[in-house]
């Protein structure tokens, strides 16, 4: 990676450095309390690198769930990066190996700034796309480490820090619910799993609350299929 | 920790493949050009705010109404988060402002 690339790409990478360091070190701190030292949150960072998917990770790893829960969960709420890839064939056409890393390291924060990237005149956006992809991933790493490391130098009371997981599905649900077409989706999410939870317990209640969200979603097809701008791939943009 | 060290590490090495495939799919089965089907891009859309919400209330199963401090701290920092999020739109404060505020609730006023 060339200066002169790393350079130009900083600039666009600042917002996210901040609002990765924060976050990251949020992360830390949950697993640190867990257990987990900054070993594990190196590891964590470096090979899933997921916010969402981390934080739920803590959980899973703190209450000791099985291997195909941990599979199925992941797998859910990662979902949405489907429609992430989706938008992104076209730009990484051509990056040769670069490419296995430029889709291990799609976060919500680089689509979100390679889908609104303004190359620099003279640099090669291929190379610029793959620094912006480093730089957040190394911002994410750095932000749990740093976190983990404070938690346990400074020995403060860390109780309560757990909330910022709800606190971020929170945000990204104020969000999901100011551009959605419709509120079903959300509503039935809810709904589904407050019933799982007084059924089955708070034990097993995401395995049933999942599968009822998917079957009654797929009936719903018609009725929401409308509602939801479904033609990501001809206008990008133009869904949301 | 109710895992052993080889038990996390199998975890996490789980997590990190299918959070892969999950980016990588669209990349396998459409980089060639083909359409995808219509379910998976009406899924790819109406599914996130169903997960999100279901996650929202994963996260409220540990609320119990047997005293005040089992549900109200809870209660006072997730509405503080929406109302930051609506007004501010910002992350970062929304997160952070609610977390300090449940901390605080749940070490001083409610301890």
């Amino acid at each position: 990676m060339d200066r002169k690339t790393l350079a130009a790409a900083f600039p666009a990478t600042v917002p996210v450095l901040m609002g990765y360091l924060a976050i990251g070190m949020a992360f830390g701190l949950m697993l640190q309390t867990a257990g987990y030292g900054v070993g594990w949150a190196f590891l964590m960072s470096l090979t899933i690198y997921a916010g969402s998917g981390q934080y739920l990770g803590v959980s899973l790893l703190a209450t000791g769930a099985h291997l195909s829960q941990v599979a199925f969960l992941t797998l859910m709420i990662n979902f949405r990066h489907l429609v992430y890839g989706l938008s992104m064939l076209e730009k990484f056409r051509g990056m040769g190996v670069r490419k296995f890393y430029m889709i291990f390291s799609l976060t919500d924060e680089t689509y979100a700034l390679l889908s609104a990237a303004k190359v620099p005149e003279g640099i090669d956006e291929h190379r610029y796309y793959f620094a912006v992809a480093m730089l957040d991933h190394s911002y994410w790493i750095a932000g749990s480490v740093l976190g983990s490391v404070l938690g346990s130098a400074l020995g403060f009371d860390t109780t309560g820090v757990d909330f910022a997981m709800t606190a971020l599905f929170l945000v990204i649900a104020v969000g999901q619910w100011k551009k959605a077409g419709s509120h079903l989706p959300a509503l039935l999410g809810a709904a589904a799993t407050l019933l799982s939870l007084l059924v089955v317990g708070a034990d097993d209640m995401l395995l049933p609350a999942l599968g009822m969200i998917v079957i009654l979603l797929t009936v719903l097809r018609g009725r929401l299929g409308d509602a939801e701008c479904v033609n990501v791939r001809e206008e990008e943009g133009s869904c949301r | 920790m109710p895992l052993s060290p080889l038990e996390t590490l199998a975890s996490i090495f789980v997590m990190s493949v299918v959070t892969f495939f999950t980016r990588a799919l669209p990349f396998l089965l459409f980089d060639r050009g083909d359409h995808p089907p219509k379910i998976v891009l009406y899924l790819g859309k109406v599914l996130p705010p169903a997960i999100i919400a279901m996650l929202i209330v994963y996260c409220l199963k540990g609320v119990t109404f047997t005293s005040l401090g089992g549900w109200l701290p809870t209660l006072l920092a997730g509405v503080t988060a929406v109302l930051l999020h609506l007004w501010k739109g910002n992350d970062l404060l929304s997160i952070f402002g609610a977390t300090g505020l449940y901390m605080v609730l749940v070490q001083a006023v409610f301890a």
